[in-house]
């Protein structure tokens, strides 16, 4: 399996050319959605948060979910991610059903890494602790866990903080933090929910590119919800997009754009064209 | 900024002598220049005197001891039963809706005016002054729990369901760490309850503690010993606070009412 993870990012930003198999030609399906449906019993009714949502997505693939607040694409996450269960349809990670009913499946759900918008952090723990967390609720040794966090302080650019306190943190690193926990039990598939979208801007840029790096060492699926269209085209293969009321797929938009991306993409025509052709679309349905 | 830190964190060690040295300098003018009556107000130097000759004296001991006793146990059982009551209510919400009625009657009943029935109960010796204790502390330390338990934070229990936690490991790795805040500011007011449950007991029944040496020394109208009983209850106090709030920074070091100071 792939889940071989290179665990040091070549020190440094530049040296991210890693040459990914996956990229290069299409991988066996990873994650499958099939039919997904869900429905609220509110006060006022029903409501329908997400309505027949079909998508594959391959090994290696990093899938951006687009749309407005309210398109469903966070309970789309939830639903991904063994927290909300769906009304209807199947969700299947490498064969293996994440819901069997409304009971999660924790098995296959162990291939799954998670990132929230917070980065939700245990105050009480220090950030190798933290990071180490998947690992401990599987029994895994003491030694082990700090070396597997030492590893992953480096791949995420928090060497030297493995002893911090969370709240000795800044708002990106406790976020890079976050993410490390997500990927120390070596998950396939990596599942984000606008994990950037409480940072300042500049810290932004810097860890999209990161986030990038991370994606192309560990060769994990990725599965990114944002609000910002640039932030999906720059970081996707495919961008996803969603429309509310009911929330469901309205286009899949393949990204071409040379790997690594930089700054200079991000100014390129065809990005701009991909930006701009998204956000048309998205305007249309209001 | 740094350099404001080290004034704030400084400061108290100075400007508490020149409190105590104002106090006492205020003390002294009210007695020698003013002319209060020493039935009234002791000199300072003369309530000195007192609690010199009464820290010599085995029988003091004994009384400080009783009454460490009472309070000490009676704030154990209540962390104890607060801790166990709070959790339960806090997570059993219908629980907690059909108790209120009754926690509110009982909490606003003067508990100082149970202590007469404790005595016809218990007994004039230490187990009515325990209860009283008990039940001072227990409220204070039961309604923190609760809280606690209810405001586990709702982003760290998705990281604990998303990775498939365990109830045990939910328990020791979030719901504990998250409540042990809550149980320690409820453990402070608590501490300071169980004192004014032991010595209000032992007020109006016994013939051992600090209490009831405040008592006898109001009936021999022994105003330098009264006296010198309040600033052993002060520094009794102050030092169980004080026991708390160390242990406080030891178990959780990370909190902010600790981090911050």
């Amino acid at each position: 399996m792939k889940m071989t993870q290179k665990a040091t990012v070549q020190d440094g930003t530049d040296d991210t050319a890693v040459v990914d198999p996956s990229r290069s030609g299409l991988g066996p399906v990873e994650l499958e959605l099939a039919g997904v449906n869900k429905v609220y019993q509110a006060r006022r009714g029903r409501v329908e948060a997400l309505s027949d949502v079909n998508l594959s997505i391959r090994r290696g693939e990093f899938i951006s979910l687009v749309g407005r607040s309210g398109c469903g694409k966070t309970t789309l996450l939830r639903i991904l991610s063994g927290l909300l269960p769906p009304s209807s349809g199947s969700v299947t990670a490498n064969g293996q059903s994440i819901w069997r009913g409304s009971a999660r499946n924790d098995e296959a759900l162990q291939q799954v890494g998670l990132v929230f918008q917070e980065a939700n952090l245990f105050p009480w723990f220090n950030i190798s602790d933290n990071i180490s967390l998947p690992l401990k609720l599987r029994g895994v040794d003491r030694k082990a866990r700090a070396a597997r966090a030492e590893e992953l302080c480096e791949l995420v650019g928090l060497r030297g903080f493995e002893g911090a306190y969370p709240r000795e943190l800044s708002g990106g690193m406790r976020q890079r933090a976050a993410i490390a926990r997500a990927l120390s039990s070596r998950p396939s598939i990596l599942l984000m929910d606008e994990p950037f979208g409480a940072l300042d801007a500049l810290t932004r840029d810097k860890m999209n590119l990161e986030l990038q790096s991370i994606h192309a060492a560990t060769g994990a699926t990725v599965v990114f919800v944002t609000h910002s269209i640039s932030e999906a085209v720059f970081l996707a293969d495919r961008v996803v997009l969603l429309t509310p009321r009911p929330g469901r797929i309205r286009s899949v938009t393949p990204v071409s754009l040379a790997r690594p991306r930089s700054a200079d993409t991000e100014a390129s025509v065809e990005f701009q064209q991909i930006v701009r052709g998204l956000r048309v679309e998205l305007d249309e349905e209001s | 900024m740094g350099e404001r830190e080290g004034v704030g964190r400084w400061l108290p060690w100075i400007s508490s002598p020149i409190l105590l040295v104002l106090f006492l300098g205020v003390w002294q003018f009210a007695v020698s220049v003013v002319g209060v009556s020493e039935f009234i107000l002791p000199a300072p130097l003369k309530v000195g005197e007192s609690l010199v000759g009464m820290l010599d004296e085995p029988a003091t001991w004994a009384h400080v001891r009783v009454t460490l006793f009472e309070v000490l146990l009676g704030f154990v059982i209540a962390l104890l039963v607060g801790t166990a009551l709070g959790a339960v209510l806090g997570r059993m919400v219908w629980l907690e809706r059909a108790v209120q009625p009754a926690m509110v009657a009982f909490q606003v009943v003067p508990k100082v005016a149970l202590v007469p029935i404790f005595v016809i109960w218990f007994g004039f010796g230490m187990t009515s002054k325990i209860v009283m204790a008990v039940i001072l502390a227990f409220f204070p330390i039961m309604l923190n729990v609760l809280l606690g338990v209810r405001s586990v934070d709702r982003g760290h229990r998705d990281v604990m369901r998303g990775l498939g936690a365990s109830r045990w490991a939910t328990f020791r790795d979030l719901e504990l760490p998250s409540t042990l805040p809550y149980i320690f500011a409820g453990a402070e007011v608590g501490i300071v309850f169980a004192v004014i449950g032991a010595i209000v007991g032992e007020f109006l029944g016994g013939s051992e503690g600090l209490g009831y040496l405040v008592v006898s020394s109001l009936n021999s109208l022994d105003a330098p010993t009264l006296f010198a009983v309040i600033v052993i209850l002060a520094i009794l106090g102050s030092l169980l606070y004080l026991a708390v709030t160390t242990a406080k920074r030891f178990i959780i070091p990370w909190h902010d009412s600790v981090a911050k100071q």
